[in-house]
């Protein structure tokens, strides 16, 4: 391979600035960082409770709840981004479609973070959906003989043993999260795979850019991945899976 | 207090429950019997709405269960149910599954909520269990929380879905002397189960149910002793001599 490898490259300054291309790097792990947990959090709440929604004895809602899922699972994450920035302003009223492309703020950031959450809901929902789909009637049955409220009962008992059973499919949506932010570098968010393009371009040491954002991405989704592992350790029940502690 | 009449029920074109109509009085204890599938299950689910029913009435205490104006947890609250697989909720521990309901439904403070749960796990003789999860018990113990459970919100009655039939037969003994109590202490209670010790000892009378119809619906002495119907002798010939 007739290479010049110059793994100092990070320490340098950029061609057009006083920046180094380590500064870059460490700018684009923070937008891709942001981008990521915000689109989780957002994933979550609207997964948990259009997951729950599916499984309800309400057939408007278990159909409103099954058009979320599929209209935003059908569809490529990255002609999401762009219906999202290009696309969604135009249906606006007139003076709120100006504000957005003219006076919003970090609407890349915003775009891309409910773009990201809005796609993983409809995952999360799934796996929320089969979760509770596998708990015994029984469970429900007993909650509501108790004079719980059908909200109680999702609340207090189907919900908080459904999410359990879903913690290893959840962990992969959680570390598919921050793989998937890399597409959000579409619409200008200044995150890792826009900076490592930007920063192959202006040093042209494309390979150790590469290996370096591969081992920041890395990085994040294993520590997402430990970071669940932790969650299900601490929320097992006694005598319900492994052994009583 | 249960006012059963006319219920019937259909999954589909299948008739579960054919015009069944019965009672159970303030106090009284009435066991309801029949081979699997017989619609048993189906109709006590039926008194405290967890199943829903095309055609007739069921009141409890005066209230009808299928009214929709009926605020049916409040209903259900006063209604507790022992089910066949125990159904504690496995994520809390024991006391917390005593709580719960106290809490959120009845609305008493934690402190009172775990003081009665407290004295009614001394009652089924679980006191030292309080801190353990339901995985951790055995099927008879967690039946006896179960019906602990269920006590903790003072119900006006019982109902109790073949309480007995997951259990290993070295545990039934402990559920039934808890349900024996009961009775003698005057709770009104209508029981599924096969347990014909158990409907002897305390039954006031015996419904035979067979195809979703009550067959018969006796004096429990009247019952065992010259039941009307076939299908009731065959029944009791083949659980009693087993």
């Amino acid at each position: 391979m007739n290479y010049h490898w110059n793994w100092g490259i990070f320490l340098e300054p950029v061609k057009s600035g006083d920046e180094t291309y380590l500064d870059w790097l460490i700018t684009g792990l923070g937008w891709t960082l942001a981008v990521s947990l915000t689109a989780w959090l957002i994933a979550l709440c609207i997964g948990i409770a259009v997951g729950a929604l599916r499984t309800t004895p309400s057939r408007l809602l278990v159909m409103l709840g099954n058009a979320w899922v599929e209209l935003f699972r059908n569809i490529p994450l990255l002609v999401q981004m762009f219906l999202w920035f290009f696309v969604a302003p135009e249906f606006l009223p007139r003076e709120w479609s100006l504000w957005v492309k003219q006076d919003m703020p970090a609407k890349e950031f915003i775009t891309a973070a409910l773009c990201l959450g809005f796609f993983t809901s409809s995952r999360v929902a799934e796996q929320v959906r089969a979760g509770v789909g596998s708990l015994p009637r029984g469970q429900h049955d007993a909650a509501l003989a108790l004079g719980l409220t059908l909200g109680q009962a999702y609340r207090h008992v189907i919900l908080p043993q459904a999410l359990r059973i879903v913690i290893p499919p959840l962990t992969s949506e959680f570390m598919n999260v921050f793989k998937n932010s890399s597409v959000a570098f579409a619409i200008g968010v200044l995150e890792l795979t826009f900076q490592a393009r930007q920063m192959q371009e202006d040093s042209e040491q494309g390979i150790e850019t590469y290996l370096a954002v591969t081992l920041l991405y890395f990085i994040c989704a294993f520590t997402a991945n430990r970071v669940m592992a932790l969650i299900e350790a601490r929320t097992r029940v006694p005598g319900l899976i492994g052994k009583p502690a | 207090m249960i006012e059963i009449r006319n219920v019937s029920k259909w999954y589909g074109q299948t008739q579960v429950l054919k015009d069944c109509s019965t009672h159970v009085a303030k106090g009284e204890v009435v066991v309801v019997c029949g081979p699997s599938g017989s619609g048993k299950s189906t109709l006590i689910k039926c008194v405290n709405g967890l199943e829903p029913f095309a055609q007739g009435t069921i009141t409890v205490d005066g209230i009808s269960v299928s009214d929709p104006k009926t605020d049916l947890p409040r209903l259900r609250a006063r209604v507790g149910m022992v089910f066949q697989h125990f159904e504690l909720f496995p994520h809390m521990s024991v006391e917390q599954n005593l709580v719960l309901a106290q809490v959120k439904v009845l609305g008493r403070s934690a402190e009172e909520a775990v003081a009665r749960g407290a004295a009614l796990l001394d009652r089924v003789g679980l006191r030292e269990h309080a801190a353990k999860f339901p995985g951790q018990l055995s099927g008879g113990q967690q039946q006896r929380v179960a019906i602990a459970r269920a006590l903790a919100m003072d119900p006006i009655c019982l109902l109790f879905d073949e309480p007995t039939s997951a259990l290993d037969p070295e545990m039934i003994g402990e559920v039934l002397d808890v349900m024996v109590e009961l009775a003698q202490e005057g709770m009104t209670m209508m029981c599924v189960t096969h347990e014909m010790g158990f409907a002897r000892k305390v039954a006031k009378r015996v419904v035979f149910m067979d195809h979703g119809e009550i067959v018969e619906d006796a004096p429990t002495n009247a019952f065992f002793d010259a039941p009307a119907s076939e299908r009731a002798k065959t029944f009791l010939s083949r659980i009693l001599h087993h």
